[in-house]
């Protein structure tokens, strides 16, 4: 795995995304009253064979940053590089090929799947769409990404509904990996999974991400489970990214009061595991009318006089570790 | 610590069966454990595993007209709820045992406010006037640590978060006072740091009411901090209950182990995660012998055949496994 992330230049780059929503009142002629700054100046890299794990709460923009790598939608501000190119800039042929290129997996497996559509054709349909593939070559590979999810091939002729959970999200997995994906975008992958399911599934990422050189950025809740795939991680809170560090470092040493809140949160499955609860007061804010200065501020219990006008700038901390607080 | 206090809840050998065009779901199929006042048990197990069944059993609120209590008694504070009807249930319910459940969306009216809700709630169990009855109810959201309850009173639910509303949820449901809650996946719905708020306020109530808990959850880290004993449940058996610490500690029927290894740590980093093959059996197609054999990594013809009885294997500590079996000299 380590390998793949000596090569110096990323096969993925956020510079400074930002995606505004504008919130309109009014039936007929909307006038615009404000914006939803769900992701608001978010940079990073993502690496050949390497996964980028996004954590945060709901409402924190790790899903519409994942949307925007995705081409789902268009920045307000900011760009998205792919091996030098700005994705959002892309047309025809070129975006056709970046849709081969950038795949993505759901959380739901019970959504996310066409109800009427036998297996071999929602798998088929992203060899159908984005590139020409005759009858044959098309069932080879069907029977090619089902091996590789652990199907049984007999599973091609069936519809969704005879599979459970886990095995749904096997089928979603191998139509993301169809097309010969180098990045897939994995929403919350496991967390509609049963406990048990989930180690099969955690597994199975890492096996694909081994053999196949794929590169992940893994959006999740669970901390445990982004500790597990991910090789780097970035904590994001009201559409900024807070903290972002190796996960070992990060996990060791979280630094950002929003990163300890949230780790101290995560209960470990331990009874007899130290207690140092940090419960925050408060919730979230609106994204609307975030916060001034530090978004985390008015929750933060080190808050200082300048967090409430000055917004952090962040600032590298350690080798890979960069932290956005005024504390350092 | 609870050893010595009352049992409140004795549930035995209960069976509650879904009557489906598919065939009988044995939803929850011969369960039995004890709670006593100021416990916390938590029953775990994995989604289909009859947990929630076994929780609405409780309280008598099984979907109709499928589902129905077909053996066993739910003895609360020695009264027999299985023999009860539904209108002398509706005295129970709120009064002496609560339910909460996983999604505070659904289980708020959306065109009553959030006052109309929790007096509703309290009407049935206390005689006052409306005048009283509105003090009572702001009383229940500031104890559940609503901000500004006399404004709170008059929104309604959209008008709320989630971790709110789940707050409001839990007013409604301690608001009678009972000696019973049942909390179903309660957090499951809410963000960590708001899951961890709920948590500890839910064991603030505990203290100050010795409220008996039964905690239904999949997650281990809740169960670590919120239970005194754990119960595991596996295709509507319980197949492991004892002491948190014990559980989690030296498990021994194979799936509670197993399930263990499986869940990824916070602390140290693991290059790869131990899991269980396979699936749970569906609860209308149950295999003969022991309902874990088809995974299981110890399994051998006997398992097969016959279900093993549960058998003391420790202090408060039993487990339903052929392997554990106690020496045929004690």
């Amino acid at each position: 795995m380590l390998e793949g992330r000596a090569i110096a230049e990323p096969l993925i780059r956020a510079e400074n995304l930002t995606k505004h929503f504008p919130v309109t009142r009014g039936l007929l002629v909307g006038r615009t009253t404000g914006h939803v700054k769900a992701v608001d100046g978010v940079s990073f890299t993502i690496g050949h064979q390497e996964t980028l794990g996004l954590v945060g709460e709901s409402g924190c923009g790790k899903t519409t940053t994942s949307r925007l790598l995705l081409r789902l939608e268009e920045p307000t501000a900011g760009r998205v590089l792919l091996d030098g190119q700005d994705v959002h800039a892309l047309r025809g042929l070129e975006l056709s090929r970046y849709h081969t290129r950038v795949q993505a997996v759901f959380q739901d497996p019970w959504s996310s799947l066409n109800p009427r559509l036998r297996i071999r054709d929602t798998i088929a349909e992203a060899l159908v769409v984005n590139r020409r593939v005759t009858r044959a070559g098309k069932l080879e590979r069907v029977e090619e990404v089902l091996h590789q999810v652990g199907l049984p091939l007999s599973a091609a002729a069936r519809y969704p509904h005879e599979f459970s959970g886990g095995q749904r999200q096997r089928i979603a997995l191998a139509s993301a990996l169809a097309a010969k994906p180098e990045l897939i975008v994995l929403d919350e992958p496991v967390s509609a999974l049963d406990v048990s399911i989930r180690a099969q599934i955690m597994n199975l990422l890492k096996d694909l991400q081994a053999r196949q050189q794929l590169s992940f950025l893994l959006v999740a809740h669970n901390l445990a489970t982004v500790r597990y795939i991910a090789h780097r991680t970035a904590v994001m809170y009201l559409g900024r990214i807070v903290e972002h560090a190796d996960t070992e470092s990060l996990y060791r040493s979280p630094l950002h009061p929003y990163t300890k809140a949230l780790f101290a949160a995560a209960l470990p499955a331990d009874p007899d595991a130290p207690r140092d609860d940090m419960i925050l007061s408060g919730e979230v804010p609106s994204p609307i009318d975030p916060p001034s200065g530090c978004h985390f501020h008015p929750r933060c219990p080190f808050a200082m006089e300048q967090c409430s006008r000055v917004a952090p700038e962040l600032k590298a901390v350690a080798a890979g570790h960069v932290v956005s607080c005024h504390l350092y | 610590m609870a050893v010595a206090a009352p049992v409140v809840l004795d549930v035995r050998g209960l069976r509650a069966y879904l009557y489906t065009r598919w065939g009988v779901v044995r939803a929850v199929d011969g369960v039995s454990f004890a709670l006593r006042e100021g416990e916390t048990l938590g029953l775990v197990g994995e989604s289909g595993c009859g947990k929630t069944m076994t929780g609405l059993s409780l309280v008598r609120l099984l979907p109709e007209p499928a589902g129905r209590i077909v053996e066993g008694q739910i003895l609360l504070e020695g009264e027999d709820l299985v023999t009860k009807s539904q209108s002398e249930m509706r005295h129970v319910r709120g009064r002496r045992i609560s339910m909460i459940l996983q999604d505070p969306q659904t289980s708020l009216n959306p065109v009553f406010t959030i006052g109309d809700q929790i007096v509703e709630a309290l009407r049935l169990h206390h005689g006052d006037g409306e005048r009283a009855l509105a003090v009572r109810a702001e009383e229940a959201l500031r104890r559940v640590k609503v901000a500004a309850p006399e404004q709170r009173m008059r929104a309604y639910p959209h008008q709320m978060s989630g971790g709110m509303k789940q707050r409001v949820v839990g007013a409604i449901a301690v608001a009678g006072e009972p000696r019973v809650l049942i909390a179903d996946e309660p957090t499951t719905a809410l963000d960590v740091t708001i899951q961890l708020q709920y948590l500890a306020l839910l064991k603030e109530l505990q203290a100050r009411t010795r409220l008996a808990m039964l905690f239904i959850t999949h997650d281990f880290g809740i169960v670590a901090r919120m239970c005194d004993r754990v119960a595991v449940m596996y295709a509507g058996r319980i197949v492991e209950t004892g002491p948190t610490r014990t559980l989690f500690r030296s498990p021994r029927h194979p799936y509670t182990e197993a399930l263990m290894a499986s869940v990824p740590r916070m602390e140290g980093s693991v290059t790869r995660l131990p899991s269980i093959e396979g699936q749970p059996p569906p609860l209308h197609a149950l295999p003969a012998g022991c309902r874990f054999a088809p995974r299981c990594a110890y399994v051998d013809d006997r398992c097969r055949r016959e279900y093993p009885p549960i058998m003391p294997v420790g202090p408060a500590h039993e487990a339903a496994c052929w392997r554990v079996e106690p020496s045929p000299s004690r």
